[in-house]
């Protein structure tokens, strides 16, 4: 080891990409045993520099020193022979393979006979010097996904990695399994690991990181700054350019008649294992219901049953009175229940078809863009173009497809056909997910905007935060059951987190203390 | 490693690609199919030039060569777009060679059953026929289209399948049933049941003597603009555009894939259907073994080389049809079923200038993985 105090020292790095500048003379230092956040808005750069430390990418130009050394990577090997692993976002593992296989796979040992015992005790080792504990034994398809990141981080670790990068390592997580992340980098830097933490969440960049470099636009607007004294409306800032509003300023409206009705609503998940377990909940015009809960507890499901996508095996879902259990989309659809799809790309949008066709998706029936049997070109186009401008859609124009769309346009286009569409219940499934802040704020408000025009809005989301900012009423839902619901005077977190891991509310409450 | 000045940079396309360049890739490789196969005629000592003159002259060098090539090219065209309406969904339909033996079946029973008078005027029989061809189509259609709503059962299994059962099916009615003379045909139809040709004029016009185009053309060419029309401007066809693309996001719009893969299938059917009709009625005016030489198999080459648009189903067709016709003017025939093949593997490697860009560059560092997926 040399003396210099850093571990990486990128300098001067250009990447060009045909028409992009996607890294433009950026600087970035990783000092030893810090954890460094790297902050910017989808598509700022952050991804493509870190590519180049793990050697997934050359610069058109820049120098990049390891340990005081000038180096020059030109796989992903070369980074890993120089002690810099990736966590990657999206796992790769092999679903039918152990752990131990796993995190041996790709290397030169073992040569041909699988000794797994040996290998195990050296992979129990490491697990237990970071306290990241998983069966080696197990299946990667039998663990949680929070265990299969810590597989992901043990598969880097056995390769001798001194540097870890983390590519939004939250954004697939529960809280509770955030929370566990955290605990892990930090023994990882407690040992003298060093962190690069990519990441647009400005709460988890605050609880983590030591040191942080913003990017935007490829450029570096704030580097290496120590995180210590930085307000979040500050990095918010040096991320989008200009002020964002955190608070979100909810007008009270006093909510009307319940519009929504879900009644001991039960169904089964495509495991085949019961995901809801008698739900019930109302929903009243221009009400928010937020449903907290960690993921796989029957959410997805949830609004499947409301929509018409999945069958119900019991219960009732009922909307103005409109009975909906078990009828196709098209009823719900016709009975004004619009929906935000958790996945974007795969349920909420044709990937390969224009702007225009992905907004007419649900209004191509009626007049005037549905004309007897035609379609009506012109109504079309006029109307995609009319919400392009109303919903800030950047795109170079309507015929554009949608694939070529970042993850928050592509959200606004959703967001768009699904508010137009005059809904009296909103079903609104992570709706800002990976998006970056301006794309939030800008849907945040665009949901507010409904509840005052007096929809019932589902909102199911992961972010606590969101769902304490935007909701009148919050359900926590925990194994196909509501544990309980919270007015918006008497939002805790405390109790939040106790009922998303299965107490009731009347429990937490009663003068008997809490059984669980 | 020999360091060229140069160096080839193949880079994913990020950027749309221009409109024009699908069009010019496909005519640009089958230019160069046709030079690669000069090579090889070359090779076995034919003057290529010589040849393709030949070939030009057969094929596009009168008018009645020119007829010789669109006859041919009707049942392709017709195939080819039962194919493009079914891909456009995603939904393979192998079974354009049954769909079509069926359709002339079915076409042929108004003759031989004989379901209408045998001395019917003609503006009854041939509408008859068309309706009967096509009804024929979609009913081959209409079962595997069933098997897939109802049971998903794998429609590539079940088109592949019953292609057989309707050439066998056909070979029952013509060696037995309605065999002619024990000749494995049927008795030539009347003159009422046959489209009309160019050369039935000839004594009008004596130019189109000899000419066998018959009006078959047109239900290709009028097919042409009404698939055109449905998948573009239609709400079925936005419908079949949107379940092509995404199946869980037109669920989620609203639509029933289920009653949509079995109209398509039927649509798909229909339009083989007619060609089955057009062919019998056009061409070979009675039934009998072996009408398609692969008319269905081909058509579905010639819906891939046509990137499913109708009017590149056309152009595909009519060079297919003049391959055929060359393929009988040349000895060995095999000659063109080389340059057939040769501009299939040109068109299909042809895909990579869609989807990469490839340029040649002054020798300069260039990033080690797939520059173009950046977050």
């Amino acid at each position: 080891m040399s003396d210099s105090p850093y571990a990486v020292e990128m300098h001067d790095i250009v990447i060009k990409f045909p028409g992009v500048l996607a890294n433009d003379r950026v600087d970035f230092t990783l000092k030893r045993g810090e954890i460094h956040a790297l902050l910017g808005e989808n598509g700022a750069g952050k991804s493509t520099l870190m590519n180049v430390l793990a050697g997934l990418y050359k610069p058109n130009s820049g120098t990049l020193r390891v340990n005081g050394k000038v180096v020059s990577f030109n796989s992903p090997r070369d980074a890993i022979a120089q002690g810099i692993g990736m966590v990657h976002q999206h796992f790769m593992l092999v679903p039918t393979q152990t752990v131990t296989e796993n995190i041996l796979l790709g290397l030169p040992e073992p040569r041909f006979f699988l000794n797994l015992p040996r290998f195990e005790r050296k992979i129990q080792e490491l697990q237990s010097q970071f306290g990241l504990t998983v069966d080696p034994k197990a299946k990667i398809w039998q663990i949680s996904v929070g265990e299969q990141q810590r597989v992901e981080i043990l598969k880097t670790l056995y390769r001798g990695a001194n540097v870890l990068i983390f590519d939004e390592p939250t954004a697939v997580l529960a809280p509770q399994e955030i929370h566990d992340l955290i605990a892990t980098m930090r023994a990882l830097v407690a040992q003298g690991k060093s962190i690069v933490f990519i990441s647009h969440k400005l709460h988890e960049v605050e609880a983590v990181a030591d040191r942080i470099t913003v990017l935007r636009k490829g450029r570096v607007t704030a580097g290496g700054l120590p995180m210590a004294g930085r307000t979040r409306r500050e990095l918010a800032q040096l991320m989008v350019g200009r002020d964002v509003v955190f608070e979100v300023a909810k007008e009270a409206t006093p909510p009307g008649e319940a519009v929504l009705k879900l009644q001991q609503l039960k169904a089964t998940s495509n495991k085949g294992t019961p995901a809801l377990r008698g739900l019930s909940l109302e929903i009243c015009a221009g009400e928010i219901v937020g449903i907290a809960g960690v993921a796989g507890n029957g959410q997805s499901e949830l609004a499947e049953c409301i929509t018409g996508l999945r069958p119900c095996d019991s219960g009732e879902v009922t909307v103005a009175g409109t009975q909906l259990t078990n009828q196709p989309p098209l009823t719900a659809i016709l009975a004004g229940v619009s929906h935000i799809p958790e996945d974007r790309t795969r349920v909420g949008s044709a990937p390969n078809l224009t702007i225009t066709d992905n907004i007419i998706m649900k209004c191509y029936r009626q007049d005037p863009i549905g004309n007897g049997i035609t379609i009506d070109e012109p109504s079309a186009t006029k109307f995609a173009n009319e919400l392009k401008e109303r919903y800030d859609i950047l795109a170079p124009g309507v015929q554009t497809l949608a694939r070529k769309l970042s993850g928050g346009n592509l959200q606004k286009v959703i967001l768009a056909r699904e508010i137009t569409a005059n809904p009296r219940v909103i079903v609104a499934v992570q709706p800002t997910r990976g998006l970056d802040v301006g794309a939030v704020e800008a849907i945040q408000q665009h949901l507010l905007q409904q509840r005052k025009a007096g929809t019932a809005i589902l909102l199911i989301s992961e972010e606590l935060e969101e769902l304490i900012a935007l909701s009148d009423r919050i359900a926590v839902i925990f194994d196909g059951q509501v544990m309980g619901v919270v007015g918006a005077h008497e939002f805790n977190l405390h109790e939040i987190g106790l009922m998303m891991t299965g107490t009731r509310l009347e429990a937490l409450r009663s003068p008997h203390g809490r059984k669980v | 490693m020999i360091h060229l000045p140069f160096t080839l940079l193949v880079e994913k396309r990020t950027e749309e690609v221009p409109r024009w360049l699908p069009a010019a890739t496909s005519v640009g490789s089958v230019v160069l199919a046709f030079v690669v196969s000069g090579i090889v005629l070359a090779f076995i000592g034919a003057n290529p030039l010589q040849v393709y003159g030949f070939f030009a002259r057969a094929t596009f060098g009168s008018w009645a060569a020119f007829s010789d090539t669109l006859v041919k090219a009707t049942p392709l065209i017709l195939v080819g777009l039962a194919c493009s309406v079914a891909f456009k969904m995603k939904l393979w339909n192998i079974g354009a060679e049954g769909q079509f033996y069926i359709g002339a079946f079915f076409a042929s029973l108004v003759v031989l059953v004989p379901l209408l008078p045998t001395d019917g005027p003609p503006w009854l029989m041939i509408p008859a026929m068309m309706g009967m061809g096509m009804l024929g189509g979609a009913l081959w259609g209409f079962l595997p289209g069933l098997l897939k709503a109802r049971f998903q059962v794998n429609e590539i299994i079940t088109t592949l399948m019953l292609n057989y059962v309707a050439v066998l099916w056909n070979n029952f009615w013509i060696f037995d049933r309605w065999s002619d003379a024990g000749f494995q045909m049927t008795p030539t139809f009347g003159r009422n049941s046959w489209l009309p040709r160019l050369s039935d004029y000839a004594r009008e016009y004596p130019v189109f003597s000899g000419l066998t185009l018959h009006l078959g053309v047109f239900f290709g060419l009028f097919a042409a603009a009404a698939v055109w029309w449905i998948l573009q401007r239609s709400r079925w066809g936005y419908e079949i555009r949107l379940i092509g693309d995404n199946p869980q996001a037109a669920r989620y719009a609203g639509i029933s894939i289920a009653r949509n893969v079995i109209w398509v299938m039927m649509l798909s059917g229909a339009l083989a259907g007619l060609a089955g009709m057009a062919e019998i009625s056009g061409v070979v005016h009675r039934l009998q073994e072996r009408i398609s030489p692969g008319y269905g198999f081909t058509g579905i080459i010639v819906a891939w080389l046509a990137k499913l648009h109708p009017l590149g189903v056309i152009l595909v067709s009519i060079l297919f049809g003049a391959l055929i016709v060359a393929s009988r003017e040349v000895q060995p025939s095999g000659i063109a079923q080389m340059i057939q093949g040769f501009v299939l593997f040109a068109l299909i490697s042809s895909d990579v200038l869609l989807r990469y860009k490839i340029r040649l560059v002054r020798a300069a560092p260039q990033p080690a993985g797939h520059p173009g997926e950046f977050a």
